[in-house]
């Protein structure tokens, strides 16, 4: 093992884990999304900044300045959550109407889905950085937005000789309950069923009886409320919320949802934390300015000799 | 007053006069504006040349390349490193290399933007050779992270590019033109201003004669279905190599030409969202369409500055607006503004009617009498 990993393992393996959570979270969102329509929904790390503006809003809505603890505290948070989630949700479900359904009809080439993708991104993100006209008045502003501290930064246990925080225990955890959620909704619900028919042929799914516009609202809604539950832990974790905040982790997570196997929903888990791990891990043996290289470095690499990732894709090419 | 000026467009008369009235506008155009005015024209063609570069492999090839302004700003570091680099390193540097002065580079401007030339293209061959199998959308995935790398190689290789602080000193390029003169460009745009002119008019006329040839019909197979042109023995990958290659060439040629205007290099001005520009304005202008490269690249930038100039604000709104546009486009008009005939049926989908391509004539043919260089 490497000196420079020898020293920093387990603290960065478990900031890695954390960061993985985040990753693969909006992950999910962009490989359901792509496994019923094929298509890199750019615009995904916009709904996962919205979740994050979302969270703010909450925190302001709810008059909270100073960090709450006992039983208040996981109530404040999924007071916070689940209206970002919400939001977030209804972000990604109004951008399928506005934008994709009208080229759906029309049988658009690839081409023009994605050219939508890159403008509804670029939209959406300087929505939340321009000042409104007349009213002078701004959803986010240039700066970022600060997060009043919600949640006092404790350790839990320690573990390898490394304090894990209340905050990574949440983020972990709330991950993987989302995840849970997520898998029997898709593989034991009537819903989930409709939806992986169509991932797994449209057209045969259609005559089948599958109500194929009500299955991808239904898919765009699931990828929102996940990046909206990631967006609003991102802001809770970092304490930031930003117009451009989702491009980073937006292009991470999407490394890892064609690291894990695009369409898959198990390999976007895996390969969310498979990534946090790898770039946290590089970051100790180069320095923080190289972070974003390794993980396009990862994501080119993949490309060219595993294209179908780690578990391989679930739904055809 | 348009069906008009489309039946006299259709003369060959008539098109010889528009193309003369439009060069005689073009030529003489930095002649009526101030120097403010004529370095936003320097802008636009360099602009339109980039436009036009990635008009080849987005229009005629059919691949999204998000990664594109890298191979502008490999242009401008090809003309700004090796002139630039004893004056800035022995200036910046702490402990800097203190090289002997440089070599009378500025003499040699043709041979530098030959130089930033191939030094794009061979970054677009390397880039595209491994990728350019992929499928569609992970080459638009993969082509955005290179331009990422890019720039973040650019930032943080100080001892080459002096990091984020950028390049200065640039020194301005000088051209022989009888023994013993020189034409030096100084800060006046209107030298760079016929320079990039020819440019532009240079690649017109080669990329429309490659679109017309064999090469431009493997490229419409390519875009319409590759493996049925793979099948019918189109060489797919070498195709959409050269694709890429002239794409990345013409960018480089633009920004050694801008780097030697501005005479300053920052990673900084070459964000993904610069490269989304250029896409906004092939979109704009009318995907595989050349004329439309023109117009769209103009009018995002001429006329962004024209209300610039009135409300200062206004550029806060640019990319939302510009974002705005993509989507608007993609639904309402995806072929754009000047639809090239043959992307338009494709664009528009199944249901699109024969025609579609040829009623937009009129409107074609209104806009070329404004905006066009007239080397149509």
């Amino acid at each position: 093992m490497p000196e420079c990993l020898r020293t920093g393992f387990w603290p960065h393996t478990f900031d890695g884990l954390t960061l993985g959570s985040i990753y693969a979270m909006i992950a999910l969102g962009y490989t359901m999304v792509y496994g019923v329509l094929q298509l890199i929904n750019f615009a995904h790390s916009e709904v996962f900044m919205i979740g994050t503006f979302a969270g703010v809003w909450m925190l302001r809505l709810y008059g909270i300045h100073s960090p709450v603890s006992g039983i208040e505290l996981p109530l404040m948070i999924a007071a916070i959550m689940v209206p970002s989630m919400a939001i977030s949700g209804a972000a990604a479900v109004a951008l399928e109407r506005v934008a994709y359904r009208p080229l759906r009809r029309r049988g658009a080439p690839r081409l023009a889905f994605l050219i939508t993708a890159i403008g509804a991104s670029i939209f959406l993100s300087n929505l939340f950085f321009i000042r409104i006209p007349i009213v002078g008045w701004t959803l986010g502003g240039a700066a970022p937005v600060q997060y009043p501290e919600l949640i006092h930064r404790t350790a839990l246990f320690t573990a390898f000789g490394y304090q894990i925080s209340n905050k990574q225990v949440l983020v972990v955890v709330t991950m993987l309950l989302m995840y849970m959620f997520l898998d029997r909704f898709v593989m034991r619900t009537r819903a989930g069923k409709a939806l992986r028919a169509v991932a797994e042929d449209p057209e045969a799914a259609a005559l089948m009886g599958v109500p194929i516009d009500r299955v991808i609202v239904t898919t765009f809604l699931l990828g929102g409320i996940m990046a909206g539950a990631a967006g609003s832990l991102y802001g809770l974790f970092f304490g930031q919320a930003q117009f451009n905040i989702g491009f980073i982790p937006g292009i991470k997570a999407f490394t890892a949802a064609v690291l894990g196997g695009i369409g898959n929903i198990r390999g976007a888990l895996l390969g969310g934390l498979l990534l946090g791990l790898v770039e946290n891990l590089g970051v100790t043996c180069t320095s923080t300015a190289w972070q974003d290289v390794i993980a396009f470095g990862i994501l080119v690499a993949v490309l060219m000799f595993r294209p179908t990732g780690i578990m391989g894709e679930r739904v055809r090419a | 007053m348009r069906e008009r000026l489309a039946r006299f467009q259709a003369t060959k008369k008539g098109r010889a006069s528009l193309v003369v009235v439009a060069a005689i506008v073009v030529l003489l155009l930095p002649h009526g504006f101030n120097d403010h005015w004529r370095a936003v024209f320097v802008d636009a063609l360099a602009f339109s040349l980039l436009a036009l570069g990635l008009n080849v492999v987005v229009g005629f090839a059919g691949l999204l390349d998000l990664g594109y302004i890298a191979f502008f700003a490999i242009g401008n570091y090809a003309f700004a490193i090796p002139t630039a680099g004893s004056y800035s390193k022995g200036l910046f540097l702490e402990g800097g290399l203190h090289l002997p002065p440089a070599p009378h580079w500025h003499d040699w401007m043709w041979l530098l933007l030959l130089g930033a030339i191939v030094a794009a293209m061979l970054a677009g061959i390397i880039l595209g050779a491994p990728t350019l199998r992929l499928r569609g959308d992970y080459l638009a995935i993969v082509t955005l992270g290179f331009g990422e790398m890019v720039r973040i190689v650019a930032r943080n290789l100080d001892s080459v590019t002096i990091g984020s602080r950028g390049i200065t000193a640039i020194p301005h390029p000088q051209i022989p033109y009888a023994p013993g003169h020189r034409y030096l460009f100084g800060l006046a745009p209107v030298g760079y201003y016929y320079v990039m002119l020819l440019l532009v008019i240079l690649m017109v006329g080669i990329i429309t004669r490659l679109n017309d040839s064999r090469v431009g019909r493997a490229w419409h197979a390519i875009r319409e279905d590759e493996l049925a042109a793979a099948s019918m023995g189109v060489p797919t990958v070498r195709m959409k190599l050269l694709a890429f290659a002239i794409g990345a060439s013409t960018a480089g040629a633009a920004g050694m030409l801008t780097a030697a205007r501005v005479n300053y290099v920052s990673p900084d001005s070459f964000t993904l969202l610069q490269s989304i520009l250029v896409l906004a304005a092939v979109v704009l202008g009318g995907m595989g369409s050349i004329r439309g490269s023109i117009l769209g690249a103009s009018a995002i930038i001429i006329v962004p500055e024209f209300i610039r100039s009135r409300s200062p604000s206004f550029q806060d709104y640019r990319f939302l607006i510009f974002g705005a546009i993509l989507v608007i486009m993609m639904i309402f008009r995806p072929q754009g503004l000047i639809p090239s005939k043959r992307r338009a049926i494709e664009l528009t989908g199944a249901v699109a009617m024969p025609g579609a391509g040829v009623t937009e004539g009129p409107e074609a043919a209104h806009a070329l009498g404004e905006t066009d260089d007239g080397a149509s």
